[in-house]
């Protein structure tokens, strides 16, 4: 590693990333450290951006929840429970409370992990990513910004600055699986999102594909088959549907972690359930 | 002198109470320093070259590539080794660093010494060497079937029990049951990775401060290795972040001292968490096969146990464990026929060796999973069918040998299985199975309630030589009476140095204790494992106080003008008995007194090597554990509820420290039963970190209900016995139970992962 660069606001973090386009943003280190520590990446040098004030908060413009890059999860948790309940779901299955002091969703989508606990809310609220750089800003679709494990839009020069997030207009449902009742890396998750003024359902799993992945058909076959109207109970058969079309939507791995039918299965099954969760708390507002 | 009525105060923090670890405040806020925090002025640091292959040819080594590198001083290999280039517990089968030879993955071929350790570590990288893989020997089975590659010279068998008794029944109106289970791999997980500091001496030798278990095997070792008198390596013990068996073997120290020896400066080496999971050997995997036939009113009339355990590339302490496994292979119970085969092989796996259990474990899981398969067979209650077979004081276990002493095996399962149940699950999803993962809002949960019990043995075993050495010295200071305890006897977070600390002012009446560091200076105190310590090193400072006792009461005799046998020491006083007239023992303290005493258990004997009979064991201890679990039947999620444990100590010197125990080897034992597994493919580690190697957090580990018998030993100092080990070994097979109890389907392997369960309970 040749260079660490501080970042002292926005403007200046761009300019340092377009002057060392290799290096590898750091902010709560929770990702990068690990890497670096067991010498599993090498970046060329590290640009600290933990310290850009435009990164370090949150706003609210209208319906929508602009979210800087470099807010913890803590703070997620803390601050954004009410408007953004899928994202603050996740945020209380990450890590450890140091992790979540530390970590931010910036750093998520920095390090475009199929398994990044954030990512499946961000999917299914239809969120959009802001991308700063000297050419200037852009914002691309949550469900546009992954391309594989580890790759992403996000252009040499770009920094992830803030992700704008939809207020939630119903029943939001987050939820994971793993080996472990706390601190576990998910073996699969999904993210439930009801908006009932469009009457449209989203969905997007995790860790069971190469990136975090929207559940397309299941989304529209929600979206027709629910009775916004009447809040009728949900029919099994509609669950069971969405389960299987969520579970389809997955193109899941063997690892060390679990095996690809094991994770299809618990996709199945927590789609059925979140969905049923939020159709509930729709039902009761 | 002053002679004065007796104030009688009893000793404060004596033997029996819940006396303060001195450690405890400095490990909670931080301070305390462990082995890797040592330091010197003028150190370099070592780093570790480790094959990459699981078997291969060495056909040469380069360094110039990393000896280029400003700030790197020296590169190793087999060829400086001065002495004997072997290592082992059991046998010196093992290279310091390897020859022509690799046999695992992570074996030392070479090491580095540099400036910084991040120097150190990039040179390791940059030494070449050259392999010529060779086809690995990964399953142990065939391992044992004679095909692969002969890894050792003497074959690939390391040992094989063999243990038989009695004769098997005719088969008329007997229930049988069967079973085969495996137990994977698991890590000691300690929190301090291996790290040491070596000091090269102006006489040639060595000062080694390290972590360890066992000083004087370490020193024993190091000595042929380095091609050094005993008296030229000498050790101290430093602070020790755990061992759980894990630093029986060598790691860091030879390395540190081959590198300080040649390069005349100090050395220190520390492994990152990474190369701890290779640098120290785990529990023995094991596959069991199971035979166990009963009467139909459930008495146990013959058990057939056939168990390979794998020892990985080199022997460690896997011998030792195969006879664990094999003698207690058929649990706590009373069985009149056995037949008994328990085997170690060599494979290119990583070694396995000591963990806290030591092979009992295994087995444990194995007959109380048969244990509850007959059961269910016989239609009867598991908790009854083990009432029905327990042994008790007298009867006869596997070996042929009699149980001598406390053996309350019934009344440890009574007394956990009459504790009132937790109340049903509420709907915290936090207390649901998936805990902060939200994955269940209690849908089709399913509870279930199971059990385990458990016996092994405490202090070494056949015939081994096993003792203690203290040194108790008495001085005045400032008006005050002082005692220092002296020995070799490893603190390794189990809480000796309080226990020690306690029997001193116990025996000597003395409130002032100093535990002075663990060295070699002072004769051998033997391994900090099989539950052993506090009974034999114990034993040896009971011994060398009262030695110390009887010159101070001598002294006050010719004082007082009483006789010594009248006389006894209280509050820093000398007593007596007789007239009620006391002497403070600082005036008694003109000049200090020092004794030393060796205290060793009784006798045992190797086990007849035919049929596996004999006198082996000093003492048993038993351990019975209920758990109570939550399953989410679709996912397969685990919330382990509540755990029981009831054990007997004999005698609770430090009761809170008893309690610890019990605590941590419950721990220990949920996380075997439900997520520690070093996962091992082509004899490579696959999780060779704590994200991937997981143990039990706050959100795993239940409340426990604890409960301490103790029923005095004859035979041990106040009667106590070994506590270290017991609360460990039948909690994952409880954990276990109450799983399948709750999936009503077989579980047959531990870990049981979420998704073994998910699928026993779809196809139940």
């Amino acid at each position: 590693m040749t260079g660490f660069h501080t970042a002292a606001d926005l403007r200046h973090a761009c300019e340092l990333k377009a002057a060392h386009p290799d290096a590898t943003l750091i902010a709560g280190g929770t990702d990068v450290m690990v890497g670096l520590n067991f010498g599993h990446t090498s970046p060329a040098a590290l640009l600290d951006v933990s310290r850009v004030p435009e990164l370090r908060e949150w706003s609210r413009e209208d319906d929508t929840i602009v979210l800087g890059a470099g807010v913890p999860y803590t703070r997620i948790v803390d601050e954004l429970g009410g408007a953004l309940p899928g994202l603050a779901r996740a945020a209380r299955t990450i890590g450890s409370a140091q992790i979540r002091n530390r970590a931010t969703v910036g750093g998520n989508l920095g390090t475009a992990s199929p398994a990044g606990d954030a990512l499946p809310p961000l999917l299914a609220a239809r969120a959009s990513i802001e991308l700063a750089s000297l050419r200037g800003t852009r914002r691309v679709p949550a469900r546009d910004f992954f391309l594989g494990p580890g790759r992403s839009v996000l252009a040499d020069d770009e920094i992830v600055a803030a992700v704008r997030i939809p207020v939630a207009a119903g029943a939001e449902q987050f939820a994971k699986l793993g080996p472990r009742n706390a601190m576990v890396i998910a073996v699969a998750s999904v993210a439930v999102t009801l908006d009932p003024p469009r009457r449209r359902v989203g969905c997007a799993v995790g860790s069971a594909a190469p990136t975090p992945v929207v559940a397309g058909d299941a989304e529209t076959f929600a979206g027709a088959e629910l009775d916004w109207d009447g809040r009728r109970e949900l029919p099994a058969s509609v669950t069971a549907r969405f389960a299987e079309l969520a579970a389809a939507a997955t193109a899941p791995i063997d690892d060390v972690r679990g095996t690809a039918g094991y994770r299809r299965h618990a996709v199945a099954v927590l789609a059925r359930r979140t969905l049923t969760w939020a159709w509930q708390e729709y039902r009761r507002s | 002198m002053t002679v004065a009525p007796a104030r009688p105060v009893a000793v404060r923090d004596g033997v029996g109470d819940s006396a303060r670890r001195p450690d405890a405040v400095a490990k909670v806020r931080g301070e305390f320093a462990f082995s890797s925090d040592l330091g010197h002025d003028r150190m370099v640091w070592g780093a570790t070259v480790r094959s990459p292959h699981a078997h291969a040819r060495v056909l040469g080594v380069d360094a110039s590539a990393a000896l280029a590198l400003p700030g790197v001083h020296l590169v190793l290999t087999a060829g400086d080794v001065p002495g004997v280039n072997r290592y082992g517990l059991e046998r010196r089968d093992q290279p310091v660093l390897a020859e022509d030879l690799v046999r695992y993955i992570g074996e030392a071929v070479a090491v580095v010494a540099a400036d910084d350790p991040e120097l150190a570590r990039r040179a390791a990288a940059l030494v070449r060497v050259d392999y010529a893989e060779l086809p690995a020997l990964t399953d142990p089975e065939l391992a044992l079937s004679g095909g692969g590659p002969v890894l050792h010279e003497d074959g690939n068998l390391v040992r094989h029990l063999r243990i038989r008794r009695g004769a098997m029944p005719a088969a008329a109106d007997i229930v049988v049951v069967t079973g085969e289970y495996e137990v994977g791999m698991q890590d000691q997980a300690f929190l301090g990775p291996e790290s040491c500091l070596a000091v090269p001496d102006a006489d040639d030798g060595v000062d080694l401060y390290c972590s360890t278990q066992w000083l004087h095997v370490d020193q024993d070792q190091l000595a042929d290795c380095l091609g050094l008198p005993a008296e030229k390596v000498r050790l101290t013990l430093s602070g020790v972040g755990g061992a759980f068996g894990g630093r029986e073997d060598l790691s860091v120290q030879a390395h540190a001292c081959l590198l300080a020896l040649r390069l005349g400066r100090p050395v220190k080496m520390s492994y990152g968490r990474e190369e701890s999971f290779v640098g120290h050997v785990h529990r023995h995997p094991a596959r069991m096969r199971y035979e166990h036939g009963a009467t139909r009113d459930g008495r146990l009339l013959y058990v057939k146990a056939d168990i390979l355990l794998d020892g990985g590339a080199y022997a460690s302490t896997s011998a030792a464990v195969t006879g664990n496994a094999g003698c207690f292979a058929a649990g706590p119970y009373e069985v009149p026929a056995v037949e008994i085969d328990c085997r170690s092989v060599y494979t290119n796996n990583p070694p396995a060796g000591a963990m806290r259990g030591f092979g009992a474990v295994q087995v444990c899981f194995g007959h109380e999973s048969q244990m509850d398969r007959l059961a269910a067979a016989l239609g009867m209650d598991p908790v009854e069918l083990r009432l029905r077979n327990a042994v008790d004081t007298g009867s006869v276990m596997a070996t042929g040998q009699r149980v001598e002493g406390p053996a309350p095996v019934a009344e440890l399962l009574r007394r956990v299985a009459g504790k009132p149940l937790p109340p049903p699950p509420g709907t915290d999803p936090r207390l649901l199975p998936g805990g902060m993962s939200n994955s269940t809002r209690a849908e089709g949960l399913l509870r279930g309630v199971g059990y385990g019990l458990s016996v092994k043995n405490i202090c070494k075993s056949a015939g081994y030589d096993d003792f203690g050495t203290a040194r108790v010295r008495v001085l005045a200071r400032g008006g005050d009476v002082l005692a220092e305890v002296h020995t070799a006897a490893a603190e390794v977070g189990q809480g000796l140095v309080t226990v020690q600390a306690q029997i001193a002012r116990t025996e000597l009446g003395v409130e002032r204790v100093t535990i002075l560091p663990a060295d070699t200076a002072v004769g051998d105190a033997g391994t900090s494992s099989a539950s052993r310590q506090t009974w034999i090193s114990g034993g040896a400072v009971r011994a060398a106080c009262a030695a110390v006792r009887a010159r101070l009461l001598e002294r006050a005799a010719e004082v007082l003008g009483e006789g010594a046998e009248a006389l006894r020491l209280e509050s820093g006083q000398a007593v007596s008995e007789l007239s009620g007239r006391a002497v403070p023992l600082v005036e008694l303290l003109v000049t200090e007194i020092e004794e030393t005493a060796v205290f060793r258990h009784r006798d045992t004997q190797p086990l007849d090597p035919e049929t596996g009979q004999g006198d082996a064991h000093v003492a048993y201890a038993f351990a019975a554990h209920r758990a109570v679990v939550d399953v989410d039947p679709e996912l397969g999620s685990v919330r382990v509820v509540e755990i029981a444990c009831a054990q007997d100590v004999g005698k609770a010197i430090n009761p809170a420290a008893v309690e610890g125990q019990m605590h941590g080897g419950i721990a220990q034992g949920l996380g075997l039963a439900l997520m520690e597994e070093v996962k091992v493919r082509d004899g490579r580690i696959l999780n060779p970190s704590f994200t991937d190697y997981l143990i039990p957090t706050t959100m795993d580990m239940p409340p426990t209900v604890l409960d301490i018998l103790e029923l005095p030993r004859a035979d041990s100092p106040y009667g106590l016995t070994g506590v270290g080990e017991p609360p460990l070994l039948s909690a994952p097979a409880a954990v276990a139970a109450a799983i399948r109890d709750a999936v009503g389907a077989a579980l047959d392997r531990i870990p049981v992962t979420p998704e073994a369960v998910a699928a026993a309970a779809v196809g139940r």
